[in-house]
Parts: C-alpha cells; structure tokens; sequence
C-alpha cells in the first residue's frame, strides 16, 4: 500500500519534507496525475498563506539588486531593450503624470489636454473609489460562476468586480457591466476596456442583495440593454 | 516612467523573460516582490536574509523561466513557492525560526490614506479573507500549518518537538491545508440563479 506518498503532497506544498522524502516525491510525481491536480490545487492555497503573511513594500535596493543580478547573467537570445525605472511612487500620482506627458508628447492643443486630464481624473476617481470599497473592514466577497475573479461589496451596495486575465476586448468592442435582479431587466452599470492582468472595475450601480452582476461583449460606447449572453457572472450577492 | 510590459499576463511575462527580456523580470518583480518579500520575512525574520532569499528566487526566475508550465500553476504561485522553497532552506541552516500567530498588525493595515491604491487594497482584502480562514481552522492543524509554512519546520521535526506520531502531524497538515483550500473557496455557496436575456 502507498497510503504515504500521496498524503505528502501536503507537505512538500508547503515545503515541509525532509530531504529524501521531497526527492521520493518528485520521482513520484511525473507518473501520478492525481498527486498533480492536488498539487497544483494545493500550491494556490499555500499562495493565499503568502498573501496573508504580506507586509512592508522591500526596499527599492533590492529590486536594483535582483536586477543587477539579471544583466550579470544575460541569457541566450536577448531582446535589447532600455532599462527604465519605476519610482515606488502613489499610483494615483504616477497615472496623472503620465497622462500628461503623453499628452503634451503628442502636441495635443490645449482644449484636447485638458479633456486627457478629465479622463484622467475620472480614471483616478474609480480607482479611489475600488480602493474604497476594497478597504472596507465589512466588504464581502462573491463568488463569480464564470471566469476567473470576485465581486466585492460592501454593505452600502458599492461594489467592485476583480478580473484575472480576461484580455482586451475586440476591435470596436467593449466589455459592459450590468446588476440583474432575479426576472428584471439589466441595468446598465458601467463599461470598461479588459486587459491580461489583473483588473479592478467599480460597478457604477449599487448592488443589493440578491442581484447578480453580468458581463458581456457590446459595441463601443456601450448600449441601453446587452445584446448578447454574459461571459461572466457572479453568484447572487 | 512608462511600464512597457504593465497590460501582460504573469504569464506571458514568464514567457518573455525565458526569451531574455529583462523588462518583463523587472515588471513580475514589481507585481510579485511585496508578497514575496513579506513571506520571506515572515519565515527569516530579518531584514537582510528576506532581501537575500528574494534576490535568490528571482535569480531563478531568470535562469529557469523555460522551464515554468502555465497549466501546472499561476506564475505568481511559481514564483512564490521558489522564494518559500529558497526561505525555508536559508532559516533550517540558520536555525533560526519562530512562529508568530498571524495576528500581528504589520504596516501593510496601516498605509496611509494617500497609499491607498486598489492594488495595495486588494492584498489587504485578501489577506484580511485568509487569515480569516486560517481562524476557522481547528487548532491542531492551524498550528501544524503555521509552524511548517512560516516557521519552516519540516514533518519530522514538528513531530519531534510536538511529541506526536509523525503520521500524526502528516494528517493533520493534509487535512488543515484541505480545509484551508475548501474555506478559501467561495464558489460552493448556495441558492445560484442564470439569468436569461430575453432579445
């Protein structure tokens, strides 16, 4: 019987057998999908016990440190490209400034900047607005059916929808948000551009409970009511 | 200023960085190094071996991105189980290791106002969500997680110092992480509705 070697996928997840234990396991490991799947599955939980150990910024010394280490050791076929650095500065900041600089770097007349500055500050005001919500000590997490993500919401119906790896939407297309009650029809609560990482859209309605949040794919501009099914939702909140 | 690498995946970043493109190290740095750094700390407890144990890892993100699979694990979490493997090895040849309770405020519950960035405010949504999680464990197993994951215990050396049959502790390390994983998972609540639009 080899009751033993999967019940230590546990342990090497979290990195707590010794030596010939680790090495029996990994010699076990290419042959058992099971032990696999369970790694892999257990491996996101230890990820979420990373997260919940997480603290202080690292100085900035050490990302100059980890990548003078990169251009010590270049590797085989490297793209060529300019170093450029990121101050450790406030986001909120940091978007502002750049907004200008591209703005003034395309020689935009004065009237198309400062509409580039209102879009911009629309931009930082969501972004307040989801740190907001996020922050909130009563903020609860629901549960998305499809996709990869979380609806946040606090008690007040404020909500914030959190999105891995959707990607941009189609040329000419944009995703849009909508809060559904139960045999109602949707309201429109929002559009917004997708990306690969990860993205953090406020919902622009409030959500009560036992309404669900959709999305789905629209013309640019957004419409008055979707015109095709969701790609995501959530449970009901 | 500009993050030319900042709308990719981790794991199309993973994908360039294998490729040489040091930009894409940098950006997986920025997303990555607070988390890591954090965890590095938490299982050395100083300053100095946590920058070292991350420098490590991302010095094998480097050297070994060819070798990361996208459909065996999130990059993130790749990256993440290198700093905790480069930490643990690092605190068993210090032997130097404790094992707080996770119920220390660290500075990342008190950013100021103006810091409050929905990235920075998200970690902390989560973190607050997993240490949440981490209370509903029974003790035995909360503490069998803790002493292995932050204090870098090994198995054996748990069962010694608890005083409790190794295959003792190997249970209680599946089932705590097994319940951890059911707990953190919020996709199984109850009373789901498909809404249907009607054109």
């Amino acid at each position: 019987m080899e009751t033993g070697i999967h019940e230590l996928t546990a342990g090497y997840a979290l990195d707590a057998l010794d030596p010939e234990e680790r090495s029996a396991y990994e010699a076990h490991l290419p042959g058992c999908e099971h032990c696999q799947r369970e790694l892999a599955s257990f491996w996101e939980t230890t990820e979420a016990l990373a997260v919940a150990a997480s603290g202080p910024e690292p100085s900035p010394a050490l990302r100059e440190r980890v990548l003078a280490d990169v251009r010590a050791e270049p590797l085989q076929n490297v793209v060529p490209f300019e170093l450029r650095r990121r101050r450790l500065a406030p986001v909120l900041g940091a978007v502002a400034a750049v907004a200008a600089v591209v703005a003034l770097a395309l020689g935009l007349w004065a009237s198309d900047l400062s509409s580039q500055l209102d879009e911009t500050r629309a931009a930082l005001a969501r972004k307040q607005a989801a740190a907001e919500v996020l922050a909130d000590p009563d903020a609860r997490s629901v549960a998305l059916t499809e996709g990869d993500g979380r609806l946040v919401v606090d008690p007040d119906g404020q909500a914030v929808l959190v999105v891995d790896g959707l990607g941009p939407a189609p040329e000419g297309k944009t995703y849009a948000l909508w809060v559904v009650s139960h045999g109602e029809d949707p309201v429109p609560a929002g559009l917004f551009p997708g990306r690969d990482g990860r993205e953090i859209t406020p919902i622009e309605e409030t959500v009560e409970s036992g309404q669900v949040v959709l999305v789905t794919i629209e013309d640019a501009g957004g419409v008055d009511a979707p015109t095709s099914e969701p790609i995501i939702g959530t449970m009901p909140v | 200023m500009r993050r030319q690498h900042a709308h990719l995946s981790d794991e199309a970043l993973v994908a360039l960085v294998a490729r040489g493109d040091e930009a894409a190290l940098a950006e997986l740095y920025d997303r990555v190094s607070r988390i890591a750094y954090g965890l590095a700390l938490r299982v050395l407890r100083d300053e100095r071996h946590a920058e070292d144990a991350v420098q490590e890892a991302f010095l094998q993100v480097w050297r070994s991105a060819a070798t990361f699979r996208a459909e065996r694990a999130k990059a993130s979490t790749w990256i993440l189980t290198l700093v905790h493997r480069r930490a643990v090895d690092l605190v068993r040849r210090e032997e130097r290791r404790q094992a707080d309770p996770l119920t220390d405020d660290s500075e990342l519950g008190q950013a100021p106002e103006h810091e409050q960035t929905e990235e920075a405010a998200w970690l902390r949504f989560e973190r607050e969500r997993v240490q949440t999680a981490l209370t509903q464990l029974p003790d035995v197993q909360r503490e069998a997680l803790e002493l292995a994951y932050y204090g870098g215990f090994s198995q054996a050396e748990l069962a010694d110092r608890l005083g409790v049959p190794l295959g003792t502790i190997k249970s209680r390390m599946f089932a705590g992480l097994a319940r951890l994983r059911e707990l953190l998972d919020d996709s199984t609540q109850e009373g789901s509705w498909k809404p249907e639009f009607t054109s």
